[in-house]
C-alpha cells in the first residue's frame, strides 16, 4: 500500500503550453477592469446627482489632444515589441522613447485640466459628488498611465544600456498588453466622462 | 519503505539541523519562496486566527446564553462580531484554502513550483500583516488621543455608519486598510493559481485530465478577479471618503447607502462561493479515495462548477431583498438565486453515485467529509429558503440566516478543512494524524456543531434579529439561545483536541510513507513531505489518475477517458 | 410564567456549565432533558415575534408560500438524505471484503440530465409562487381609506409621523385594525435620519429597511386588535439591540380615541410648574419638541404626550416615574451609548422634571 512510486519520464512529445507572464497579465488585466467597472459604475450612478455646482458641463473640455497622443502611444508601444522580437534594438529604444514621450504629453495635459479645475473652477474631490467621482475614476486611470510610464522607461534605460535583447520581447510584450489595458481604460472614461456626463 | 522514511526524516529536519539554531530556521521560513511552506505558513496563521476569532464567538456565546445579559458591554460585543466577522472570512477562510491550494496545485499538476514564486511570498506576507493590522487597532484604533477600540461596523460595514460622522477614530480605517490588504494579497495568490494550473502542467496534464480539485481552485480563482476587485474598490472609495472628504457614500451630500450595499455583496456573494468551491474541491479528491471509484461525472463537475462561477457573480442582491429594490430585481435575483442550487445539486448527486457501489473506507477524513455532504445539503436547502424573497423579508439579517450561512460556513466548509487537514497532513509532515484523537475530535465536533447550528435556526423564525447585544426576555428566545451556546463550547473543546492533535503528531505521529491512502494524484507519487524541488525526474501523465494506471496496469482509466 | 422557567433553567443551565461535566450531565438529565421538550414548545407558541404566528395579510401571504417551500425542501431533504444514508450503509467496507477495488464507473449522461431537469421543474415551480407572492405584496391596490404614517429611523428610536392627522409620536405606532371587508391598512413611507435601520413586526409583516436618502414604503394591516411587538432588524450601531418596535393595533373607537387624545395641546399641569421650568432651561429644548412650547428640537423623540406611551427607551423599560427619572439622569442606566447625555440633575430638579414629564399626558 505504501510502496513508492514514481511516475516514469515518457519520450518528449509535443507540449507547449501558454506563457505564464501572459496569463499572468490577463488576469491583472481581469482583477483592474473589475475595479474601474466599479469607479465607472459609481460616476455614471452620481451623473447628476450632485447638489451643488459646479457641473461637468461647466467646467469639462473635451481632452482631444490628449486623447490621440494615448491612442496614439498604443501604436508605437506595439512597434516597439514587433522590433525587439526582429532583434532592432534601435529602433526598439526609438518607439519606447515615442510611447514615453507620448504617454507625457497625456499625463501633462491631464495635470494643466486639473489645475485649472482646482484654481479656476474650484472644483475639489470634496466640492460634490461630480467632484468626488471625477478626480477617483480619471486619478485611478492616470495612476496607471503613471505606472507604465515607470516601467516603459525603466525598459529604455535597460535598452539604451544595452541590457535588452530579442529574449526579452516576451516581457515588453507582457508590458505593452498592459499598456494598451490602460488605452482601451480611457476610451470607457473618455466616454462615460467627457461625452455622456458631459 | 525504509529508504523512504529516510528520506522524510531528514527532510524535514534539514532546515534545522543543517545550519544550526532557531534564527537560521526562523531566516529559512520567512525568506522562502517554496510553495509547500508558504501554503503551510498559510494554514498556520489562518489556524491562529482560527483560535483568535473562535474565542470571540465564545464570547458573544457567553453574552447571549441568557437574555438581557451584561458579560460584555455593547461596545464590545459590536467589536466582537465585527473582528469575528472579518477575521473569519479574510483571515481565516482565505488564507486556509489558499494555503492548501499553494500546497497542492503545483504537486497536482507535477510542477516544481508556482509560476511566480516570489509574488507568491509576497501575497503571503502581505495577507499576514493585514491580519496584524486589524488586530492592531485593538491598541490604536482611537489614534494617540485615547485607548484602543477595535472596528465595530460589522463585517459587511454598511454605509454611512462607516462614515467620519458615526464612526470617528481609526478604527473603522484599520478595518478598511486590512481588508484592502488581504484583498491584494488574495489577488496576488489568484493570479499564481492560475497561471501555475495554465502553464506549469507536467507532460500529458491536459486541461481535460486536471484533478478536479485543480480545476476548482482554477475557477476560485477566476471568480477571485471579478469579486475581490469591487471590494477593493469600494474600500478605496471609503477611504477617500475618510480622508480625503468625498462623498460616495455621504447621503448628506446626495451620496447612496445602497451602493455600498451593491458593491460590497458584488463582493460578498461570490466570496462565499470563493470559499466553498476549495471545500468541494477536497471533497472531490477525498470521496472518491475512500469510496475505491473513480469520481463519477468528472466532465459535469467541471460544468458544474464552471456554471456555479458565472451565476455566482448574478446573484449578489439576493443580500438585499428587503432593501426595497422594487418587485422587479426582487424577482430577478430570486431567480437567479434559486438556478445556482441546480449546478450545485449536480455536485451532491455526482458525490452520492461516486460512494454508489464503492466500498466506503470509514477513515477520519471520509467522516467528516460524508459529515460534510448531509450539511451542505440541509446548507443548500435553506439557502432554497431563503432565495424566496418573501420568506426573506421575515427571514433576512435574522438568527435564521445567521445559522444558514454557519451551516455553509462551519458545517460545509469548516468539516471539509478539517477532513483536508486529515487527508493531506501526512504528505505535509510525513506523520499520519492520530485517528483516534481524530474519531473524538469529528463526533465531538459533530456533536456540538448540531446543537449550535442547528437549534440557531430557531431564534430567527422566532424573530431575533442578528448583531443584537442583548434580547428581551419575553420573546420566547433564551431557551435556544441556550442549547446554542452550549454546543459552542463543545465545539471549542473538539476544536483543541485538533490543535493537539496536530502538533503532538507531529512529533509522535505514526511515519506515513509517500501514499499512506493509497491515492491517485500525483502528490502521492513523491516522498511525504516531499522534497523543495518536488518529484526528482518530471512526472508524465495519461490519465486523470496517473497512480490507478500505474497501480492496475491491466486496467489503466486511460481505456475509458 | 414560561420566562420564569427560561430563565431559571439558563441560569442552571450556565451555572452548572462551570462545575464537573458529570454532574453537570447527570443535573441535566434528570432536571432538564426531560422537560425540554414542554418547554421548547411553549417558548416556540408563546412567542409573540414567531414569523409563523401572522396577524396581518402581508404576513399571512409569506406564511403561506414558506411553508409551500418549506414542504418542497423537506421532501428533498428526506429523498436525498434517505439516498445518502442509504448509500453509505449498504457500501460501506467490511472487514470480509477482498483487497479488489469495486468496479469504476465514470459516470452516464443519462444519469445527468434527470438531475439536472427534475430540479430544473422544481425551480420553476417555485420561482412561479414566489413571484406572485412578491407581485400581490409589492403591487398591493391602496385602499382610499388607509391610513399615513411617516416612519423616520433615528439611531437607536423611531419617530412616526401621521401627516393627515397633525400628530407626532415616537416609537409606539397606533394603528386601526383593518377588517378584511372593509380594509384600512396602514401605509408607512420609510427614511432614516442617520444610519441604516430596518422596520421588523414579524406577526404583522416581512421587515423593509429604513436606509437615509431613500424612501422605502410597506403596508401593514393587523385583522386583530392587540400589541405587536418588533424591533430594529439592520445594525444600526450600539444601541442596535434595543430598538424596539410596538404596534398597537386599536378598534376603530379607541383609534379615535387615540387621535383625538394626540391631537390636544400639551399639559398644563399646574403642580409641575417647577418641573416645566427646569426642562425648558436645560439642554432638553434642543433635542425634544413639546407642541405648543418653545421645545421645538427634532434630535429626539417628540414628549408633547410622553405620558400616554407605555414605555420609554424606545420600548426597553415600561414608562414609570421611577425609570424616567433614571432614564433622564442618565440615559446608560438603561441604554448605553445611547445619543443623549447624561443630564446630572440633582435630585430636587430630576424629582421635578420626572414630575413635569409624567404629567404630559
Amino acid at each position: 500500500m505504501s510502496s513508492a512510486v514514481a511516475i516514469p519520464h515518457q519520450p518528449d512529445q509535443e507540449w507547449t503550453q501558454p506563457s505564464r507572464g501572459i496569463v499572468g497579465m490577463v488576469c491583472l488585466i481581469a482583477a483592474e477592469s473589475a475595479i474601474f467597472i466599479i469607479f465607472v459604475v459609481a460616476y455614471i450612478y452620481y451623473i447628476g446627482k450632485s447638489l451643488a455646482g459646479p457641473r461637468p458641463s461647466d467646467v469639462l473640455e473635451l481632452p482631444i489632444l490628449a486623447t490621440v497622443c494615448l491612442l496614439s502611444s498604443s501604436i508605437t508601444v506595439h512597434f516597439s515589441v514587433h522590433d525587439l522580437r526582429l532583434g532592432k534594438i534601435r529602433r526598439c529604444s526609438a518607439w519606447l522613447a515615442a510611447t514615453i514621450l507620448l504617454g507625457g504629453i497625456f499625463l501633462a495635459d491631464t495635470a494643466i485640466e486639473w489645475y485649472h479645475l482646482i484654481y479656476i473652477d474650484g472644483l475639489t474631490i470634496r466640492t460634490n459628488l461630480f467632484g468626488t467621482t471625477f478626480y477617483s475614476l480619471v486619478g485611478l486611470h492616470a495612476s496607471h498611465v503613471i505606472v507604465g510610464l515607470f516601467m516603459l522607461a525603466l525598459t529604455l534605460i535597460f535598452s539604451l544600456r544595452g541590457k535588452v535583447t530579442a529574449h526579452h520581447a516576451e516581457r515588453l510584450e507582457v508590458l505593452s498588453l498592459y499598456w494598451h489595458f490602460v488605452d482601451a481604460v480611457w476610451v470607457v472614461v473618455f466616454t462615460v466622462v467627457y461625452v455622456l456626463g458631459r | 519503505m525504509a529508504t523512504q522514511t529516510s528520506v522524510t526524516a531528514t527532510a524535514h529536519q534539514a532546515p534545522a539541523g543543517a545550519h544550526g539554531g532557531f534564527f537560521a530556521l526562523v531566516t529559512d521560513w520567512v525568506t522562502t519562496v517554496d510553495h509547500k511552506k508558504i501554503g503551510i505558513m498559510y494554514i498556520v496563521y489562518a489556524l491562529l486566527f482560527l483560535v483568535i476569532a473562535g474565542v470571540e464567538a465564545l464570547l458573544m456565546r457567553i453574552q447571549l446564553a441568557v437574555p438581557n445579559n451584561t458579560f460584555v458591554s455593547p461596545e464590545t460585543f459590536n467589536r466582537l462580531f465585527t473582528m469575528h466577522g472579518t477575521t473569519m472570512v479574510f483571515f481565516v477562510g482565505m488564507p486556509i484554502l489558499f494555503g492548501f491550494g499553494n500546497y497542492l496545485v503545483p504537486l497536482m499538476i507535477g510542477a516544481r513550483d508556482m509560476a511566480f514564486p516570489r509574488l507568491n511570498a509576497f501575497s503571503f506576507w502581505i495577507s499576514a500583516f493585514a491580519g496584524f493590522l486589524l488586530y492592531f487597532s485593538y491598541f490604536a484604533g482611537s489614534g494617540l488621543y485615547g485607548a484602543g477600540t477595535a472596528p465595530d461596523v460589522g463585517w459587511f460595514a454598511y454605509a454611512p455608519l462607516t462614515s467620519r460622522v458615526f464612526s470617528p477614530g481609526h478604527s473603522t480605517d484599520y478595518w478598511t486598510l486590512s481588508v484592502l490588504l488581504s484583498g491584494i494579497g488574495s489577488l496576488g495568490t489568484a493570479l499564481n493559481i492560475v497561471a501555475t494550473t495554465l502553464s506549469m502542467r507536467c507532460k500529458g496534464m491536459k486541461l481535460s485530465r486536471l484533478p478536479l480539485l485543480v480545476w476548482l481552485y482554477l475557477v476560485t480563482s477566476c471568480i477571485a478577479f471579478v469579486a475581490i476587485s469591487p471590494l477593493t474598490a469600494a474600500q478605496i472609495m471609503l477611504l477617500i471618503d475618510r480622508y480625503l472628504g468625498g462623498h460616495f457614500f455621504d447621503t448628506q451630500a446626495g451620496g447612496s447607502a445602497v451602493l455600498w450595499m451593491h458593491f460590497f455583496w458584488i463582493f460578498g456573494h461570490p466570496e462565499v462561493y470563493i470559499l466553498v468551491l476549495p471545500a468541494f474541491a477536497f471533497a472531490n479528491e477525498i470521496i472518491p479515495v475512500f469510496s475505491r471509484k473513480a469520481i463519477f461525472g468528472y466532465p459535469a463537475m467541471v460544468a458544474a462548477t464552471v456554471a456555479i462561477g458565472f451565476i455566482s457573480l448574478g446573484v449578489w442582491a439576493h443580500h438585499m431583498f428587503t432593501v426595497g429594490m422594487g418587485p422587479g430585481a426582487n424577482t430577478f435575483f430570486t431567480l437567479s438565486t434559486m438556478i445556482i442550487a441546480v449546478p450545485t445539486g449536480i455536485k451532491i448527486f455526482n458525490w452520492l453515485a461516486t460512494l454508489w457501489g464503492g466500498n466506503i473506507h470509514f477513515a477520519t477524513p471520509m467522516m467528516f467529509a460524508i459529515a460534510f455532504l448531509f450539511q451542505f445539503l440541509i446548507a443548500g436547502l435553506t439557502g432554497v429558503m431563503l432565495s424566496a424573497s418573501p420568506f426573506d423579508w421575515q427571514l433576512g439579517n435574522s438568527y435564521f440566516v445567521v445559522a444558514h450561512f454557519h451551516y455553509v460556513l462551519v458545517g460545509a466548509i469548516l468539516f471539509m478543512i478539517f477532513s483536508a487537514f486529515y487527508y493531506w497532513y501526512p504528505k505535509m509532515t510525513g506523520r499520519m494524524l492520530s485517528e483516534k484523537l481524530g474519531k473524538w475530535h469529528f463526533w465531538l465536533f459533530l456533536i456540538g456543531f448540531h446543537l449550535t447550528f442547528d437549534f440557531m435556526h430557531i431564534p430567527g423564525l422566532l424573530g431575533m434579529p442578528r448583531r443584537v447585544y442583548t434580547y428581551e426576555a419575553d420573546r420566547g428566545w433564551a431557551i435556544w439561545n441556550m442549547i446554542v451556546s452550549s454546543g459552542a463550547f463543545l465545539q471549542a473543546i473538539a476544536t483543541l483536541l485538533f490543535v493537539y492533535n496536530l502538533v503532538h503528531s507531529y512529533f509522535k505521529g505514526k511515519i506515513a510513507g509517500p501514499d499512506p491512502w493509497d491515492a491517485w494524484t500525483l502528490e502521492w507519487s513523491t516522498s511525504s513531505p516531499p522534497p523543495s524541488y518536488n518529484f526528482a525526474a518530471e512526472p508524465t501523465v495519461e490519465s486523470r489518475r496517473p497512480l490507478w494506471d500505474l497501480k492496475h496496469p491491466e486496467d489503466p482509466d486511460t481505456n475509458y477517458e | 410564567m414560561s420566562l420564569c422557567m427560561n430563565m431559571e433553567v439558563a441560569g442552571t443551565l450556565l451555572a452548572s456549565s462551570f462545575r464537573g461535566p458529570a454532574s453537570m450531565a447527570s443535573r441535566l438529565v434528570h432536571q432538564h432533558i426531560v422537560r425540554l421538550p414542554g418547554l421548547l414548545a411553549e417558548n416556540w407558541f408563546q412567542s409573540p415575534t414567531n414569523i409563523f404566528a401572522p396577524e396581518g395579510t402581508p404576513a399571512q401571504s409569506i406564511f403561506g408560500l414558506s411553508m409551500f417551500v418549506l414542504a418542497i425542501c423537506a421532501a428533498i431533504f428526506l429523498v436525498v438524505a434517505g439516498l445518502l444514508l442509504y448509500t453509505i450503509i449498504r457500501y460501506r467496507h467490511r472487514p470480509s471484503d477482498s483487497d479488489r477495488e469495486p468496479p469504476q464507473i465514470y459516470g452516464s449522461n443519462q444519469v445527468e440530465l434527470s438531475w439536472t431537469v427534475i430540479p430544473v421543474i422544481i425551480i420553476v415551480v417555485l420561482f412561479l409562487t414566489t413571484t406572485r407572492v412578491i407581485y400581490v405584496t409589492e403591487r398591493a391596490h391602496k385602499p382610499k381609506d388607509a391610513v399615513d404614517v411617516i416612519v423616520v429611523g433615528h439611531q437607536f428610536w423611531w419617530e412616526f409621523r401621521y401627516p393627515k392627522l397633525g400628530i407626532v409620536t415616537a416609537n409606539e405606532l397606533h394603528v386601526p385594525v383593518s377588517d378584511p371587508s372593509h380594509p384600512t391598512p396602514t401605509y408607512l413611507t420609510m427614511t432614516s435620519a442617520d444610519t441604516d435601520h430596518s422596520f421588523w413586526v414579524p406577526a404583522l409583516a416581512g421587515k423593509m429597511d429604513v436606509i437615509p436618502n431613500k424612501v422605502n414604503t410597506m403596508w401593514i394591516d393587523p385583522l386583530k386588535p392587540g400589541l405587536y411587538l418588533g424591533q430594529c432588524a439592520q445594525y444600526c450601531g450600539v444601541q442596535h439591540a434595543k430598538m424596539l418596535i410596538r404596534v398597537y393595533a386599536d378598534t376603530p373607537t379607541q383609534f379615535a380615541a387615540w387621535v383625538a387624545q394626540q391631537k390636544r395641546p400639551a399639559a398644563q399641569d399646574p403642580s409641575a410648574a417647577e418641573g416645566r421650568q427646569v426642562f425648558f432651561h436645560n439642554a432638553c429644548v434642543n433635542c425634544h419638541t413639546i407642541q405648543g412650547t418653545s421645545a421645538q428640537g427634532h434630535f429626539g423623540p417628540d414628549l408633547t404626550h410622553l405620558a400616554s406611551r407605555s414605555t420609554i427607551a424606545s420600548g426597553s423599560v415600561p414608562n414609570t416615574p421611577a425609570n424616567i427619572r433614571l432614564f433622564v439622569d442618565n440615559p446608560a442606566n438603561f441604554k448605553p451609548g445611547a445619543l443623549m447625555p447624561a443630564m446630572h440633575l440633582n435630585d430636587h430638579d430630576l424629582d421635578a422634571v420626572t414630575r413635569y414629564l409624567t404629567s404630559l399626558r
